[in-house]
């Protein structure tokens, strides 16, 4: 009976559909959602673009995926933290270093939290970041290339989740530990965690012209869990706010042992004091392994140094820099309004929403109404800084975002659904089902004071039955609503790769205008580039052999190689001569222990290939590069180890 | 008549004629500017671009310079030199005898012109990769159109003049109105006598 209903349903909303087409004006003014052609509002026609790109991030693919809205298409996957074998991402010579760390070379990554850089609070679309949590780390994704150009590992950190969300002007990008761990780390018992862990905050400074990252100061805060976090703007510019759970400081059964205390706290730094304090000599050098990689476009190389001291702030050494503002059980998401007024603390086990007031925090402050302190940090008074709460809106709330007219919009990850409400009169105005159990929500605009309206989506955890199943595992859904009217309206189901967390979204002109269409040749730095077939060679070095080969349309100089032997470490040090649009080329060979090598124009990559069997092994192009694609191939010969081939190479003439 | 004098030198300041390609996987056409002393890209890259495309067909790459290149920015300057002396001392039949030459002069460039397109159109490499005939088993070429529009393959092919033909051609009108003038002047001139 169900399905009856249902595609009746379906038939009368092809009847209105296609009878709308003749009368739109008189169905312009209706409403319903029967009379609104919803499949209008997410149709982008053929050749023609999105209004708006959202950064998806890849969660434990350790990517980012860069989708248009409103189609929910995807358009690429950004390597970020983990190899990436289309591109030869983590596997080149030249990325390698990019995945370097203290603790060796980390294949894979747990992404969570894209935002995108900032100019006087209003997003600027130069650069984008994004957290690793598993073995901290920040990227930093150039969104001209919409490449990763720069990994900074984060010492004295755990689960690096309460990141990587931007100031107002991009002066940092701040990262918090969710597990507090020894620090530094030592050989100790478990069971010695509380007042003996700590959780750091760190403040990573970037270059305002190059984007460059640095770690200015740690502040040590007390072992709690540091969940999320972001910045104040507007006139609370110069703090920063982190939720805590855990400052129950168990080690075991958290899920109990930490859901124990009726309220945990907002952590709300103020970032200029320390900041002051700090370029005043304040603090200490403290010593610290961490790598810090960085991608330079002109050598198409990156190099990882591995920085040995940071600097570590104690808290209570910055008389009133850091203050404790008491939230109810165990709040996730912690959301500043566009205005920097509001600080919404999404307690995942509360009933209701609790929303502070940045205003009151100052005046609290100014009075010094505290209510104790925890390891001498001052806790405020709940009710002295409560600026509101939202009673009862639904069950499990994680996550907040604005739209700049006034509206808050939160998910409820058990009642599944994104509840709009209102700043400053805390009611209820509507609520959407999400499929199923939505996680972050995103706005475009969202991490600024100028959040862009019309849409929101939603990014669900559990998938279940939305799609043509897939066997037992499958990608997320995310939804996608209109906003701007009154009630919100589901527009779009799309699926998402690997677990997106967060998501960061803008509209389209800014990034699309100044995205890069090829690397110039002429920059090409690269130590092992070619730049014409003519200057192609192969030089041995001891039981190396570095190949400088050349790719255009449609062949490989040189494309006949002989000399190689048994046990030798051919390099190949490809560069892709061409200068059009969309014209890579691959290459591969047979028994490739790393992986192929896509190479943009104008791009010089580097694979490692180490024989281990005599013979004539072919190498191809991978990319369907042209109409004579089938033909762009090469021979390698293999000799023995012992052999006394001489090295010698051609390209459109037999080796003599 | 100073004037159409000076008028041909706006070829040195803009392109002379502009040949475009364009095709589906070309959004941004392929095109190529001729200059008086000069071939250049309409977008970077173009000309390599171009000459990456034709090399399936056999087309030689284009060169990076002309003996044109030397030859026209020669004459183009001696008939302004030319044309500033009749401007200045000659009577109003020089002008006309400019006019005449300046037109000579055109008409063996574009023929030059379409010599240089045609053997670039036809002469191709017999190890070219892809081989086209005609209907009637002649072999195809590819000669770009002289001025207009043209299907050539998978390209549609346009051939314009620029801003700096659109000077030459002022220049050549202007002495012919110099001519004009000056020729009623004259009559005047006798009339009044």
């Amino acid at each position: 009976m169900k399905k009856i209903i249902k595609s009746s349903l379906a038939v009368l909303s092809v009847l209105v559909a296609f009878t709308s087409c003749n009368n739109s004006e008189k169905t312009a003014s209706k409403s319903g959602a029967l009379s609104n052609n919803i499949a209008e509002k997410v149709y982008v026609a053929p050749g023609e673009h999105d209004s708006h790109y959202a950064f998806i991030s890849g969660g434990y693919s350790g990517n980012l995926t860069v989708y248009g809205l409103p189609s929910g298409r995807m358009f690429k996957e950004i390597p970020v933290f983990s190899q990436f074998p289309t591109s030869g991402y983590g596997y080149s010579e030249e990325t390698k270093p990019m995945l370097n760390t203290s603790h060796g070379f980390i294949p894979w990554g747990d992404s969570h939290h894209p935002d995108i850089s900032q100019t006087n609070g209003e997003i600027d679309g130069r650069f984008i970041f994004i957290n690793e949590n598993n073995t901290p780390r920040i990227a930093k994704i150039d969104l001209k290339t919409f490449e990763t150009t720069e990994i900074i590992e984060v010492p004295n950190s755990a689960g690096n989740h309460s990141s990587s969300f931007v100031t107002e002007n991009t002066e940092y990008v701040v990262a918090g530990t969710r597990f507090s761990v020894p620090v530094p780390q030592r050989d100790m018992p478990i069971k010695d965690y509380k007042g003996n862990f700590q959780g750091a905050l760190s403040f990573i400074s970037v270059a305002p012209e190059t984007g460059n990252m640095d770690i200015k100061f740690q502040i040590l805060m007390p072992g709690f869990n540091y969940d999320l976090s972001h910045p104040g703007r507007g006139k609370s510019h110069g703090w920063f706010f982190f939720t805590t759970y855990n400052t129950e400081e168990a080690s075991t059964l958290l899920e109990v042992n930490a859901s124990q205390n009726d309220k945990d706290f907002i952590a709300a730094v103020n970032w200029k004091k320390i900041e002051e304090y700090v370029n005043n000599g304040g603090g200490t050098m403290m010593p610290a392994e961490y790598a810090h990689n960085v991608y330079d476009e002109h050598t198409h190389t990156a190099t990882s140094t591995m920085k040995k001291e940071v600097r570590v702030v104690n808290p209570i050494d910055v008389p009133g820099a850091v203050f404790f503002l008491p939230t109810p059980k165990s709040p996730h998401g912690c959301d500043v309004d566009p205005s920097g007024e509001y600080i919404v603390g999404n307690g995942k086990l509360s009933a209701n929403l609790t929303v502070h007031s940045f205003t009151k925090m100052l005046d609290a402050i100014e009075n010094k109404k505290f209510d104790g302190d925890a390891y001498g940090i001052p806790i405020l008074k709940f009710e002295d800084v409560l600026a509101g709460s939202v009673e009862q809106p639904g069950l499990g709330p994680l996550h907040t975002e604005f739209d700049g007219q006034g509206n808050a919009y939160t998910t409820f990850f058990i009642s599944s659904e994104v509840v709009k409400w209102k700043l400053g009169t805390w009611e209820v105005l509507d609520r959407k089902p999400t499929y199923y159990s939505v996680g972050h929500l995103t706005i475009p605009g969202g991490n600024s004071g100028k959040p862009q309206g019309k849409y929101m989506f939603a990014m669900n955890k559990i998938t279940k039955d939305r799609y043509l199943p897939t066997g037992p595992e499958m990608e997320h859904s995310a939804q996608l609503y209109d906003i701007s009217g009154d009630k919100m309206e589901l527009l779009l189901d799309f699926p998402t790769h690997g677990e997106p967390h967060y998501a960061a979204a803008m509209e389209a002109n800014l990034i699309k205008e100044r995205s890069q269409k090829i690397y110039n040749l002429e920059e090409n730095k690269h130590p092992y580039a070619a730049f014409t077939d003519a200057d192609t060679k192969v030089v041995r070095k001891g039981n190396e052999v570095h190949i400088y080969m050349t790719t255009i349309r449609s062949h490989f100089s040189p494309d006949n190689i002989e000399g190689v032997k048994v046990g030798d470490k051919v390099f190949f040090h490809v560069t892709n001569l061409e200068q059009d649009f969309d014209v890579p080329h691959g290459f591969a060979v047979l028994g490739q222990n790393t992986s192929e090598l896509l190479i943009m124009p104008g791009q010089t990559k580097t694979s490692i290939w180490e024989p281990t069997k005599v013979g004539v092994w072919p190498f191809y192009c991978t990319d369907f590069c042209s109409a004579l694609h089938q033909e762009m191939q090469g021979y390698i010969r293999v000799s023995p180890a012992n052999a006394n081939t001489p090295l010698k190479w051609s390209m459109g003439e037999d080796i003599e | 008549m100073l004037l159409a004098a000076i008028l041909p030198l706006g070829l040195f300041l803009f392109p002379l004629w502009k040949i475009s390609l364009e095709a589906p996987q070309y959004p941004t056409p392929l095109g190529m500017y001729i200059h008086i002393n000069d071939f250049s890209d309409a977008n970077p890259h173009d000309i390599k671009n171009i000459n990456l495309m034709n090399h399936y067909v056999g087309m030689k790459y284009i060169p990076e310079a002309i003996p044109e290149f030397k030859i026209f920015p020669a004459g183009i300057l001696i008939t302004t030199v030319i044309g500033l002396i009749i401007g200045f001392k000659g009577n109003y039949k020089w002008f006309l005898y400019w006019f005449i030459l300046m037109i000579l002069l055109s008409a063996a460039g574009m023929y030059d012109f379409y010599l240089w397109e045609h053997d670039y159109g036809h002469n191709l490499d017999p190890k070219a990769i892809l081989k086209f005939t005609n209907a009637d088993g002649t072999q195809m070429g590819f000669q770009p159109p002289m001025f207009g529009s043209k299907d050539i393959l998978n390209f549609r092919a346009h051939s314009y003049p620029r801003l700096g033909a659109l000077f030459l051609a002022l220049g050549i009108g202007a002495s012919f109105i110099a001519y004009l003038v000056g020729k009623k002047n004259n009559k005047k001139a006798i009339a009044s006598l």
